[in-house]
């Protein structure tokens, strides 16, 4: 007789998206709902967009049980590049952005050299990377602001996708904002259908079916308030669709593929890892390569934001994204983490910051309050991590 | 004064749910050396930390009784303070401090509060090194510059400066060679001659019938029984009875049905330099081959090149300025990483299986698929985690492997599990050469025997395989032919029908004379 199995979900795994909501209604109530209108959801994304992108490139950094700290200072060269080659030397929008990818790719390949053929700690050579990255900028920009970008580089920071709006109680309302939101409910359906099936063809544990049943509730609860939302501004911000594209790539390698599989075993113990056939240095070099190429796409997309290339840009940015990856449940030593959590962990953050800055905190506390918080999360990991031992 | 230095009544130990112990009585006299046996998991390091503090008053029900008064530890440093000292399995050295700075590491001898006093620290570091046999060396020295039966006494010599009544050693020979361990177990009697009780947890039957009074087994988190000497018999078979709760009348399953076939790996004329010092050659002129289904052993004492020469054949993970070459079925290979070697389907699974085998905190089927990915699980780079599962579950069934189930984290499991997590690990790269180093350290009765069967489900199934040990009776037990590494060479290849524990020493003693000449 099969007996019939059944997993309980790890809610820990889902506590940080209750932590998230809970903030916001706080703030919902704090703001008197400002926090929610159509335009503050939107500002949401476009604020957060480039701490998301450099969050799920730092996880695999810190999966490695590492983290880059020139980060910042990679976004700001590389909006630097892009700004100065379309605005005083008239190149082609593509083109430069292709040079400016590759300045953040060999920049990233650098650290990676050093990183991972000359056994320097990755913590030394990306704060030299973090002073080599201002500096450049600096004297690339001549300590100036160079802009205004063309309105076709603007775009990609702060543009919106085609829009199709129709009147609705009293406001317009995206067509195709909604037919996404749509899509977005059949494939969440469907992806835990299938999964389902292969639980059962195989007749492996099973989640109840109502923790199966909330979890995708809760799901859909918030996609549909949020695409609602944004349906009622301006639509689907480009922005957004370039976030989703990484955020799920960078899910799927993380979570599927063997190269994915080999950043955790790197991390979880090393020595292990190598004796297991894999190309431990190889690993440590492409994960700081990546680095540089997500942050070269960040840079991109603050220009695009700001619609010009400063060179305090980005300052702060890889704190914020080391930030976003604890809060989402990544170890400092390595080997635990996921992409979903970094994001999370990231959107805390955002909310955060936007519900202080609405209620009029000034940015001095902000800092406390962030700190704390990211103080609290990481020690309630810790501890009830410990617990379960 | 009563008799008994220290009872131990009724002691009951639970964790979330699970009686770890129950019911354990033990009564140690003063001035014995007392030791605890039982399998992996039966509940001897837990009563040793009931003991010592570690688990503090009120997390257990049970008694107490040392030196005629019940104790209430709540630390450590309370039962340290009585008198009781134990030393863990773990080294608890800081590697980079000097001998005499870890001797009175946390006990630091001082002028005034927070002051060291350095000359007093230094002479009496000396005094415990004397008594521990090591007055030659260098207090100044960082301790990570003495192999690890120094450092085992060296953890004597701590507790000693702590004015110590009852000592307690958590497996204190598991990683020493044969003349290391008897040479600690040698101050164990001259410290028992001073006075000082010892309680000695060990998996070695051997040095226990030979240095304990007394013997207390445990098994499933209950006292069986106690033996005391000259009135019980000691043999290690009426020992094992006692843990495993019936006789276990062959320690090494037979082999039968096991045709020896064609040579599946040789190397050739294999000489290695040390990876540090380029002029130090560690080994020389190697020439070892192995045929499918047979099991070849590697013996030796510590230090001889054994797992030099496994991990130097392994990708060359050890070493530099290597050469020699590698035949696979006949041709030669070149194996310059794991890759290649997994690639010519050769498997090795390391003798620290925590540090070099296993990532602790994940679960068992990313432990089991780990060497295997890129071949056995994945198709263009993607892992197809529902294979993952199913071969992991069906090789948990397949050797054996006590867990919930295959999600869970291999750091909870028994060392014996644990190992054959690394073996399935390695079968799924299906190799033709394993090379076990050590595959039987540190676990219980019952799982060497299933690791045993499970080399024997190898050999049969066409495999080679290459077993390092540094239990004679293993090799002894399970090698159907024996090469004895000695200094870096090949001392000798002795067949099943001459080997015997006699041989092989004096394999090791004529080639050191040998050289000597």
């Amino acid at each position: 007789m099969e007996k019939k199995k059944t997993a309980n979900l790890n809610l820990k795994q889902y506590g940080m998206v209750f932590a998230m909501l809970a903030i916001f209604i706080v703030f919902y109530i704090l703001t008197g709902g400002v926090n929610a209108t159509p335009m503050n959801m939107n500002n949401l994304i476009m604020q957060n967009s480039y701490v998301i992108i450099l969050a799920t490139g730092m996880l695999l950094c810190v999966l490695t049980g590492n983290v880059d700290l020139g980060v910042g200072s990679y976004v700001a060269l590389c909006g630097a590049v892009a700004a100065k080659l379309i605005v005083e030397n008239n190149m082609n929008i593509p083109l430069a952005f292709l040079i400016t990818i590759l300045v953040g790719v060999a920049f990233g390949a650098f650290n990676g050299f050093f990183i991972a053929y000359l056994n320097i700690p990755p913590f030394v050579v990306t704060l030299a990377g973090m002073l080599i990255g201002r500096g450049l900028t600096y004297t690339l920009l001549e300590n100036k602001t160079v802009g205004p970008l063309p309105n076709a580089y603007v775009k990609v920071g702060a543009g919106f996708f085609a829009t199709s709006k129709i009147d609705f109680g009293g406001g317009t309302l995206d067509i195709i904002t909604i037919l996404a939101a749509v899509i977005a409910t059949v494939l969440v359906i469907g992806a835990e259908l299938k999964n389902m099936k292969t639980q059962q063809k195989y007749g492996f544990a099973m989640a109840p079916a109502w923790q199966t049943g909330a979890k995708v509730a809760v799901t859909l609860a918030i996609l549909w308030f949020f695409f609602f939302k944004i349906a009622s501004y301006n639509g689907i911000p480009i922005i957004l669709i370039l976030m989703a594209v990484i955020v799920g790539i960078y899910h799927f390698i993380t979570s599927k593929t063997v190269a994915g599989r080999q950043v955790y075993a790197l991390g979880g113990n090393e020595k292990a890892a190598r004796l297991s056939g894999i190309d431990t240095k190889k690993v440590f070099f492409w994960v700081y390569t990546n680095m540089g190429f997500l942050s070269a796409i960040a840079g991109i997309v603050l220009s695009a934001r700001n619609a010009s290339a400063t060179p305090k840009a980005g300052d702060g940015f890889e704190l914020d994204a080391i930030a976003a990856c604890y809060i989402g449940g990544a170890a400092a030593s390595g080997g635990i983490g996921t992409v979903i959590g970094a994001v999370i962990g990231a959107f805390v953050m955002g909310i955060l910051n936007n519900g202080m800055f609405l209620i009029g905190l000034s940015t001095d506390l902000q800092k406390v309050v962030k700190g704390l918080v990211l103080l609290g999360a990481v020690t309630f990991d810790v501890l009830s991590s410990k617990k379960k031992n | 004064m009563s008799d008994y230095i220290l009872e131990m009544r009724h002691i009951v130990k639970e964790f979330s749910g699970v009686r770890a112990l129950n019911d354990v009585n033990l009564k140690v006299k003063r001035g014995e050396i007392h030791a605890l046996c039982g399998e992996n998991g039966a509940g001897k390091s837990t009563l040793m930390n009931v003991l010592s503090g570690v688990y503090p008053f009120g997390t257990y029900t049970g008694d107490i009784v040392y030196n005629g008064e019940v104790v209430k530890n709540r630390n450590i440093k309370d039962s340290e303070k009585k008198g009781i000292v134990i030393i863990h399995q773990e080294l608890a050295l800081s590697p980079y401090l000097s001998i005499a700075e870890n001797i009175f590491l946390g006990n630091e001898q001082m002028k005034m509060k927070g002051v060291i006093d350095w000359t007093r620290t230094r002479n009496e570091a000396q005094k415990m090194l004397e008594e521990v046999g090591l007055g030659g060396e260098n207090l100044e020295a960082p301790v990570n510059s003495l192999g690890v039966g120094k450092q085992q006494l060296i953890e004597i010599a701590k507790a000693l400066a702590k004015k110590v009544d009852l000592l307690i050693l958590d497996e204190p020979t598991a990683a020493l060679n044969d003349e290391e361990s008897a040479q600690l177990l040698e101050i164990m009697l001259k410290l028992k001659s001073q006075g000082i009780t010892s309680i000695i947890i060990s998996h070695k039957l051997n040095e226990i019938s030979y240095v304990a009074d007394a013997i207390t087994v445990i098994r499933d988190g209950q006292t069986i029984e106690t033996l005391t000497k000259g009135v019980d018999d000691f043999s290690e078979d009426r020992i094992i009875k006692g843990m495993v709760g019936r006789e276990l009348t062959n320690r090494y399953p037979e082999r039968m049905d096991c045709p020896i076939g064609d040579v599946v790996m040789e190397v050739k004329d294999w000489n290695v330099y040390h990876p540090e010092d380029p002029d130090r050659q560690v080994l020389k002129n190697i020439n070892i081959k192995v045929r499918s289904g047979e099991v070849v052993g590697l013996a030796g004492l510590m230090g001889a090149g054994r797992t030099e020469l496994a991990m130097s054949i392994f990708g060359q993970q050890y070493g530099q300025k290597i050469s020699g070459e590698i035949f696979m079925h006949g041709k030669p290979v070149k194996i310059r990483s794991v890759k290649d070697a997994i690639d010519n389907k050769i498997a090795y699974t390391s003798e620290d299986r925590k540090n070099y085998g296993l990532i602790l905190f994940n679960d068992i089927k990313w432990n089991m698929s780990l060497a295997a990915l890129r071949g056995f699980f994945s198709q263009n780079g993607i892992v197809d985690s529902n294979k993952e599962i199913l071969e992991a579950e069906k090789y948990k069934e397949l050797i054996n492997i006590k867990s919930n189930s295959v999600h869970q984290a291999v750091g909870n499991l028994s060392g014996g599990n644990q190992q054959k997590v690394i073996l399935a690990k390695w079968m799924l790269t299906e190799p033709d050469v394993l090379i076990l180093d050590e595959p039987t350290r540190g676990i219980d009765v019952g799982a060497k025997y299933e690791i045993y069967c499970a080399i024997n489900d190898l050999a049969k199934a066409g495999k080679a395989v290459i077993v390092i040990s540094s239990e004679m009776p293993e090799i002894l037990g399970t090698c159907d032919r024996t090469y004895v590494l000695n200094e870096g060479c090949i001392a000798g290849e002795i067949f099943k029908e001459d080997l015997s524990q006699e041989r092989i020493m004096k394999c090791i003693m004529q080639h050191n004379n040998r050289k000597g000449e």
